[in-house]
């Protein structure tokens, strides 16, 4: 008797023990954009499957920035998966702050992420972040205002295209402006917009020895150019522009063209939301012909904090969500335009996923930008509208700032440039770079 | 004709204070509005102001994604908290600042409310390891201690402005009758202040449920509260301004409900003293 109630007593303790360790409760960190939200909504799956628990901490994307930072410089361990993007894996993988994600099981098929994406999320050739989903920039244009001022946009239009279009689409009595783009101070928000179009005007943040170029014409070519464009067919008070301001002009269709993440094209083309939804067409961002165009490259990736309790069932989450069972989950359920986009090669050979009307641009925006070799000039960083550098974000929020008050007519594009030459320079001389 | 006068003033007044009533209330009634419009309406240009169809879908959707439930208890206990715990630690240094000032008494009251001055980001990383090392971060009892350090300059000198106002020959008399330190300040002091700390305790508790630095840096699941719970409705990328109206109207309603209800204690203990 006492042996037989051991046993039983001993199999309900291994039993406990086991569900304990098979099922964990996991804390993942991230952002409140669609894409993400639709995530949290099918937690469900992914506990049905793993029979692990999730907690969301979901935030602003500036908020998250700054508390995940925090706690993964302070080793907190509040997280156990972090959202992040391309501009702060390879420099927190590089601290060691990351867990390798080099180790994902074949089932997952790493080879078929996006090689741009996975180049952009790895450090030394080790990935440390998989990507949710990707991003570049194109074009969104309103095909009836471009076919009313007689005009025919290329597949790779140039600026001074652009430029001509802008104003032959304006019409201030009607109140469309023929261009929207980001003025908004922010190293996210119109510094990473002025950042990827100087990269088509043959400028760069820093030379090879990383001394700041915004003495050079190529940035004072940028800057006029586009203050000149904005001035005449943008939107009053585009200085304090971001995405969402300019989407919600487009989605009224107060702009002719707007040039943003490729993102934007699910949310401008859906009839719920936007009253130009069936007339919007989509082109490659513009260049100038030194080539390179202004198109940008990001990605929301997934990471696991180095010092986690929760490792594996992290790992078991990042192979769920960023999986291609979890695009046909969605497909399924939501419709193929909803699925998360730029990450999976598969994903543009799926001949229902062709059907959606952004699809291709989207592949072909994410492919023709190469973070490794994204200026004319050769330079010392990786990155598009970024230089991943730990400094680059206070140093771009303070330029980008001038560069605002240059828009809104505070000051001048010279003083702007003059300034943000000394913020870099003192910047980088105090970092040690120089 | 004299009266003719201040009824003209009266109702010149009561304008000018309902016009900047309004003007103060409008964010908040934009906000409520908005919460109450279709995503497309709340971006609508011109704004639609009344004429719109009156839809709940922002609030259910709200409801359906977050805990509200959660992040509501978290707030009351770190506002609550934060509170008692500041009253209970400031009404004896009130006291003694009060009734038995020292020559540095001003000097210790101005340093206090110095500390107000530093930029919060500035301690942020110490006091996220102090955290870790303890074992309290996302936890409520973290932000009760903090957000009652950070309010404590504000009560404390609140509290010595109401009793500096109440006559300190009623403790003496207190003191000859027999009573101890603890009686004076518990069954005498207290009683005679108690507009005025109820006053500071519903302004402490208003700062304690709007501070969202703090209350945003140092939790993660399981303690935050509905700071947390706006910022997670917030997004630069993607127009949900309908949703996050209405999960500010959800956060800012508690508070509210209760300002209006108290607003007679605070605006008498806030101007209490005021007029001689």
């Amino acid at each position: 008797m006492f042996f037989k109630n051991s046993l039983y007593a001993a199999t309900a303790l291994s039993l406990i023990t086991a569900s304990g360790a098979a099922a964990d409760t996991i804390t993942i960190a991230t952002v409140n954009n669609g894409d993400m939200i639709r995530m949290q909504g099918y937690t469900d799956d992914f506990t049905a499957k793993t029979g692990h628990e999730v907690e969301w901490v979901t935030l602003e994307e500036n908020v998250l920035r700054q508390r995940v930072t925090t706690d993964i410089s302070t080793k907190g361990g509040a997280f156990d998966i972090m959202t992040i993007g391309m501009y702060e894996t390879p420099i927190w993988g590089a601290n060691g702050w990351l867990v390798p994600l080099n180790d994902l099981s074949a089932e997952y098929d790493a080879a078929d992420i996006l090689p741009a994406m996975a180049d952009g999320l790895s450090h030394d050739g080790t990935l440390y972040a998989a990507p949710f989903y990707g991003e570049s920039s194109m074009i969104m244009y309103r095909k009836d205002l471009m076919e009313k001022a007689g005009m025919e946009m290329p597949k790779a239009p140039t600026w001074e295209f652009i430029k001509e279009a802008a104003a032959a689409m304006t019409d201030r009595d009607d109140d469309i402006n023929g261009i929207c783009l980001r003025g908004k101070a922010g190293w996210g928000e119109g510094g990473a917009f002025i950042t990827a179009m100087s990269n088509s005007f043959g400028a760069r943040w820093f030379d090879e020895d990383w001394n700041a170029q915004f003495d050079t014409d190529a940035w004072a070519n940028t800057l006029n150019f586009y203050k000149d464009m904005m001035d005449e067919s943008g939107p009053a008070g585009y200085a304090a522009n971001g995405f969402n301001e300019n989407l919600s002009l487009f989605q009224q269709g107060k702009c002719g063209m707007w040039i943003d993440a490729t993102v934007a094209a699910s949310f401008v083309t859906n009839a719920d939301d936007s009253t130009v939804a069936d007339k919007v067409g989509f082109a490659l961002a513009p260049d100038t012909g030194l080539g390179k165009r202004s198109n940008w490259l990001w990605a929301w990736a997934l990471a696991i904090p180095a010092g986690t309790q929760n490792e594996a069932a992290a790992k078991e989450f990042i192979e769920w969500a960023t999986s291609k069972d979890y695009i046909e989950l969605v497909a399924a359920k939501e419709g193929w335009a909803n699925v998360p986009p730029g990450a999976r090669a598969s994903l543009y050979e799926n001949p229902e996923y062709q059907k959606v009307p952004f699809a291709q641009m989207t592949l072909d925006s994410i492919l023709s930008a190469d973070p490794r070799n994204s200026t004319v000039e050769p330079s010392p960083y990786v990155g598009i509208q970024f230089a991943a550098i730990p400094e680059f974000a206070g140093i771009a929020t303070e330029v980008s700032q001038e560069f605002s008050a240059a828009y809104a007519g505070q000051q001048t594009i010279e003083e702007a440039l003059a300034k943000a030459q000394d913020i870099t320079n003192e910047a980088m001389e105090a970092a040690g770079y120089r | 004709m004299a009266r003719n006068v201040t009824n003209k003033r009266k109702i010149i007044n009561t304008t000018a204070a309902w016009a900047v009533g309004l003007l103060i209330f409008f964010p908040i009634l934009w906000t409520i509005l908005t919460s109450f419009k279709t995503e497309a309406q709340a971006i609508a240009d011109p704004p639609i102001f009344l004429g719109f169809d009156w839809t709940l879908e922002n609030y259910k959707a709200v409801l359906e994604r977050s805990n509200y439930g959660r992040f509501l208890w978290n707030s009351i206990i770190i506002a609550g908290g934060s509170t008692i715990l500041g009253i209970i630690i400031a009404v004896p240094a009130a006291w003694s600042m009060a009734f038995v000032p020292s020559k540095r008494t001003k000097d210790i009251l101005l340093w206090m409310l110095s500390t107000k001055m530093l930029p919060a980001v500035g301690v942020l990383y110490p006091i996220y390891l102090l955290c870790i090392r303890f074992g309290i971060l996302d936890s409520k009892i973290a932000l009760v201690f903090i957000l009652m350090l950070i309010n404590l300059p504000i009560i404390v000198w609140m509290l010595y402005t109401y009793f500096k106002e109440i006559p300190g020959e009623i403790l003496e008399a207190a003191r000859m009758d027999g009573a101890s330190l603890k009686d004076e300040v518990l069954y005498v002091l207290t009683p005679m202040a108690i507009p005025g700390i109820a006053s500071t305790m519903l302004l402490n508790v208003i700062l304690a449920w709007n501070e969202a630095f703090w209350t945003l840096n140092l939790t993660a699941a399981k303690a935050a509260p509905l700071t947390a719970f706006i910022a997670s409705y917030s997004s630069p990328e993607g127009l949900f301004y309908a949703k996050l109206s209405a999960a500010s109207t959800m956060a800012i309603a508690p508070i509210l409900i209760l300002g209006w209800f108290s607003q007679k204690q605070l605006v008498s203990g806030l101007t209490f003293g005021a007029v001689k």
